[in-house]
């Protein structure tokens, strides 16, 4: 079974390797005709930046490893200053560097790569697959009788923040850079899924195409590892399917096949505002000009932020949305399972939580205002201030650094709910409703707390249960979302996650049950 | 102001520091030799296990002692002066207006040959989970420990060395595991799941002699049954005692442990002891004398700090409770059930146990009145809070397992075996009685 296991990781770490070379393999050599295309495609009027392009690039070969995206931007820089001058507005390039370069990539790469997909494919997502799952599987056998799998965990490089662990995070974080801000590196990805991508909406993969199509891998692969190591518990098996459900169906299949019939792309469950460009003018005029089902998912998209969401927090708690729904807590609960511990429970974290969570709510909720006033008005400016920028901003420094680089590339070192707990908007939301009119709560038994801190320790959101239990009071938290691992790995039976009546939800005590009545009764009613 | 010194930073001192804030403004000081900081003693082997690094055992972070004005003072108690009310350590004294002792326990040792050699140990302090990562750090350093004790510490410190892989053989003086506490079944049960989790269990067996290598270090042991064992590390669980021997010659009244009255008070003024270390002078209805058990220690702390700041409050533990983890199967016990060995004549038990699965209830109940004693649950959470008003309200056994549903605490989803349960009670009983659906109107009290 060992044999297997380590076979499994070489295997994995293979298909890892090649995946990560892929990027760097091969060549792409424009010709004209694929040229006049992008310049098409791009709307590009500039005669300056065609003559300019047309020399450095038609007809040249480059390896994939060239960066071709500051050879654009430049061109694009000075082809734009002179047009400036000259006051030839119509003709000036709003086309981005990196996004042409990728179109140039996607178009005219040649050799191994775009020629085998099929192949490339197994070599990186199959020998993953297959690799991780030869991981995974001896699992059954070799973690013995069910029950709680912890052992080991702060004794291990890859869960003690050890060097296996800053390697995982290097090439996550690696992996989230190219993706948001060197796509044409990922170019060559996209071939590998192409297949994949034409038999769902019928076009070409882009590189996010590859990311939700890793995404589903990547959850589905994990989420055997999650049914193996907590088979005992129902609640995290029911869990696990739920938001690997959600995940492949609403989150990949249905906006694919929705493209496909030549509806706009949706995502139907990813909620405003963790859905942040939802009002933005561009989706809406996409929506509107879509009729009846763009009109649909707006009404959809509004009534599931006003009312689906908090009625269903008020019946549930927010675990209904952030870890049974949701795609960033999925990707959290199956890869994120191993480094869940490393939350800080600390005071000042929890402070520092409230801090920016809440701050990211508020320009979450000042960008849509702006942007809305800006659609009504028609006006591109509020107070002075461009919509445009706020917007900008807000992709970059929220969108993809917060929950993209840090929120899942830091899993190794912070944990798996950093963004889910600094700096989702709709988790600030939710938690509101959570926390002040709910009917979720996770009891206390009484007085049977040990104090041992497994709870804590296993808190993804960072909250320090045990403080509670040790005090026989429910923890009712705004941050909670309701993963039910502090319940699972209570070795006394403590915690039950539940929905009650609201009475008695929170329940402040000084002397627990199991002490004299009378003393009870005395100090608590106090 | 009044100066407040707690000997010892367990449960219960640091219950009764923190209670003694809330309720004044008193100088407050906690000695202890152990450790510099409060930690859960329950779950040190967490800590061996890879679970939690030790900081997770502290509840509480190192600022908070501070911020209350606890001031805490890392030492040993040599002796108490009663007569000048201080305490020596060794190179100082502390005085105090008011006294608590709260030391705890120390492991057993009976006179073994052998017991003091290197890689024989208790498993108690966090000097003895140091010492253990030590002597036992991976499978080939330690090819083999031998436990000698069977109760709860003895499966836990199995349960740890399991967890790296060392071979553990399980040395047992009773015919069963825990067979004094326990129920049969439930023992029996507890037995298979040890050797399940392949440790090498002997029931009935004693421990003779601990031999010595060139280097004074465990080679082996031998039991009663004329085998030798060898083994790297000597795991010594047969039981705790209080620690009070520092007491001896203080003039602090002393059984087995330190003795007080239903207020926590010693035969000396302005000085108490609680936790595991005091020592009633009559058990409490059922409980025994000395209570060595993390939930009592806590509910001296609080009876305590109740009387230290002016309200005179004696120690009256409610109805018994406990729960322990045997491996992979939680415990739960509301109530009282007694094994065998030690139940009276009136306590008649009903049993269940699933066919497959590690999981079954033990009920207790008055063979004339039918009232509910008591019940231990293996492998399902049971609610506190409903049991605790069952005994109060004194229901009867059938009453309890007809609303067995609303006592559930396991997970959502979770299957669960309120039919299987009582289906078997009406076939031994004759009876016809049915599962009422769980209410939550009754779970959360609600008119």
């Amino acid at each position: 079974m060992k044999t297997i296991k380590y076979l499994g990781l070489v295997i994995f770490l293979v298909g890892l390797g090649i995946f990560a070379a892929t990027p760097f393999l091969g060549n792409f050599k424009v010709d004209q005709k694929g040229f006049d295309e992008i310049i098409t495609s791009q709307g590009i009027k500039s005669d300056i930046l065609i003559k300019d392009l047309s020399s450095k690039i038609i007809n040249k070969d480059f390896s994939s490893s060239t960066f071709l995206a500051p050879v654009l931007e430049d061109a694009i820089e000075s082809a734009n200053a002179i047009h400036i001058k000259n006051k030839e507005w119509g003709k000036k390039v709003y086309a981005s560097g990196d996004n042409m370069a990728a179109a140039i990539r996607k178009s005219s790469s040649y050799g191994f790569i775009p020629e085998n997909k099929g192949t490339m494919w197994f070599l990186t997502f199959g020998l993953g697959i297959i690799g991780a799952l030869l991981f995974i599987l001896p699992n059954i056998v070799l973690l013995g009788k069910k029950g709680i799998k912890n052992d080991g965990i702060y004794l291990q490089s890859a869960t003690n923040r050890g060097l296996v662990a800053w390697l995982v995070f290097f090439f996550l974080v690696s992996f989230y850079i190219i993706l948001y801000f060197f796509s044409e590196y990922a170019v060559n990805w996209t071939f590998l899924v192409d297949p994949i991508s034409e038999a769902l909406s019928g076009n070409p993969a882009g590189h996010w195409f590859v990311y939700g199509f890793m995404y589903c891998v990547v959850m589905a692969v994990m989420a055997v590892r999650m049914y193996i190591k907590y088979r005992h518990n129902m609640y995290q098996i029911f869990r696990t399917t739920s938001v690997l459900f959600f995940q492949i169906v609403f989150a990949f299949l249905i906006p694919e096949i929705m493209v496909r019939l030549q509806m706009p792309y949706y995502d139907f469950k990813n909620a405003f505002p963790l859905d942040y460009d939802f009002f933005f003018q561009w989706n809406l005029k996409d929506l509107i000009a879509n009729g009846g089902i763009g009109i649909f998912i707006l009404v959809w998209g509004i009534v599931l932020t006003l009312v689906i969401v908090p009625v269903m927090v008020y019946f549930f708690g927010k675990r209904w949305y952030c870890s049974w729904v949701c795609g960033c807590g999925g990707l959290a609960e199956t890869l994120g399972d191993p480094y869940r511990q490393h939350s800080s429970k600390s005071l000042f974290s929890w402070k520092v939580e409230r801090w920016l969570i809440h701050a990211v709510l508020v320009f979450a909720v000042g960008m849509t205002l702006m942007t809305l006033y800006s659609f009504f008005a028609e006006s591109s400016t509020v107070l002075g201030i461009k919509t445009q920028t706020v917007q900008n901003v807000y992709s970059l420094l929220i969108g993809a650094i917060f929950a993209g680089v840090i929120g899942t590339g830091f899993y190794p070192i912070f944990g798996n709910r950093v963004w889910c707990r600094f700096g989702c908007p709709l988790a600030a939301y939710l938690g509101f409703v959570q926390r002040f009119k709910s009917r979720f709560r996770i009891t206390t038994n009484g007085g049977q707390c040990i104090s041992c801190g497994n709870c804590s320790t296993y808190c993804e959101q960072g909250i320090d249960v045990r403080a509670y239990a040790q005090k026989g009071e429910n923890i009712v938290r705004s941050s909670c979302v309701g993963c039910g691992v502090c319940s699972a790995v209570c070795p006394r039976g403590v915690l039950k996650l539940e929905n009650g009546p609201e009475e008695g939800r929170i329940n402040p005590t000084e002397v627990l049950l199991g002490n004299d009545v009378d003393l009870m009764d005395l100090v608590n009613k106090k | 102001m009044e100066h407040i010194v707690i000997i010892g930073n367990g449960i219960a001192g640091v219950t009764a520091a923190r209670h003694i804030r809330k309720l004044s403004d008193k100088k407050i000081t906690i000695i202890s030799a152990e450790s510099e900081y409060f930690f859960s003693r329950t779950a040190l082997m967490y800590v061996y296990m890879g679970h939690m690094k030790f900081e997770h055992t502290q509840p509480y972070e190192n600022w908070f002692w501070k911020k209350n004005r606890i001031d805490l003072v890392k030492g040993y108690v040599s002796n108490v002066d009663h007569a000048n009310k201080k305490v020596d350590l060794e190179n100082s004294s502390i005085s105090y207006d008011k006294l608590i002792i709260a030391t705890g326990s120390k492991p057993n040792k009976f006179g073994w040959p052998g017991q003091d050699l290197k890689g024989v140990q208790g498993l108690y302090s966090k000097q003895d989970l140091e010492q253990l990562q030590e002597n036992a750090p991976d499978n080939k350093t330690c090819k083999r420990a031998v436990i000698v004790g069977g109760g709860l510490i003895g499966i836990e410190m199995a349960e740890m060395l399991r967890s790296r892989k060392i071979p553990v053989t399980f040395l047992v003086r009773e015919n069963s595991f825990w067979n004094g506490v326990l129920p049969k079944g439930e023992s029996e049960l507890i037995n298979e799941h040890i050797l399940e989790h392949h440790i090498d269990l002997r029931l009935n067996t004693n421990l003779v002699e601990i031999i010595s290598d060139e280097n004074g270090r465990v080679k082996a042991i031998t039991t009663d049954k004329g085998e030798t064992i060898e083994c790297s590390v000597v795991g010594l669980t047969a039981g705790v005692s209080p620690n009070v021997e520092f007491l001896k010659e203080s003039g602090i009244e002393l059984g087995r442990g330190v003795k007080v009255n239903r207020l926590l008070e010693t035969n000396i003024k302005d000085i108490y002891a609680i936790g595991d270390c005091a020592e009633q002078h009559q058990g409490i209805d059922n409980r025994r004398p000395i209570e060595a058990v993390w939930y009592t220690g806590r509910m001296m702390g609080e009876t305590l700090a109740q009387t230290i700041c002016g309200n005179q409050t004696e120690y009256k533990p409610g109805h018994w409770f406990n729960s322990a983890k045997f491996l992979d199967v939680e415990y739960q016990t509301y109530g009282w059930v007694f094994s065998e060995r030690s139940k009276q004549d009136h306590e008649a038990h009903f049993h269940w146990r699933h066919s497959k699965e590690k999981i079954c209830i033990t009920i207790a109940y008055h063979k004339d009145t039918k009232e509910f004693l008591g019940i231990n649950t293996f492998g399902i959470r049971m609610r506190h809070e409903v049991f605790n008003k069952w005994l109060t309200q004194k229901k009867e056994v059938e009453y309890v397992l007809q609303y067995l549903k609303d006592a559930n605490f396991d997970p959502e989803f979770y299957k669960q075996y309120e039919t299987e349960i009582l289906a078997k009670y009406n076939a031994e009983f004759n009876t016809s009685l049915s599962v009422k659906k769980k209410s939550l109107k009754r779970i959360f009290n609600i008119a």
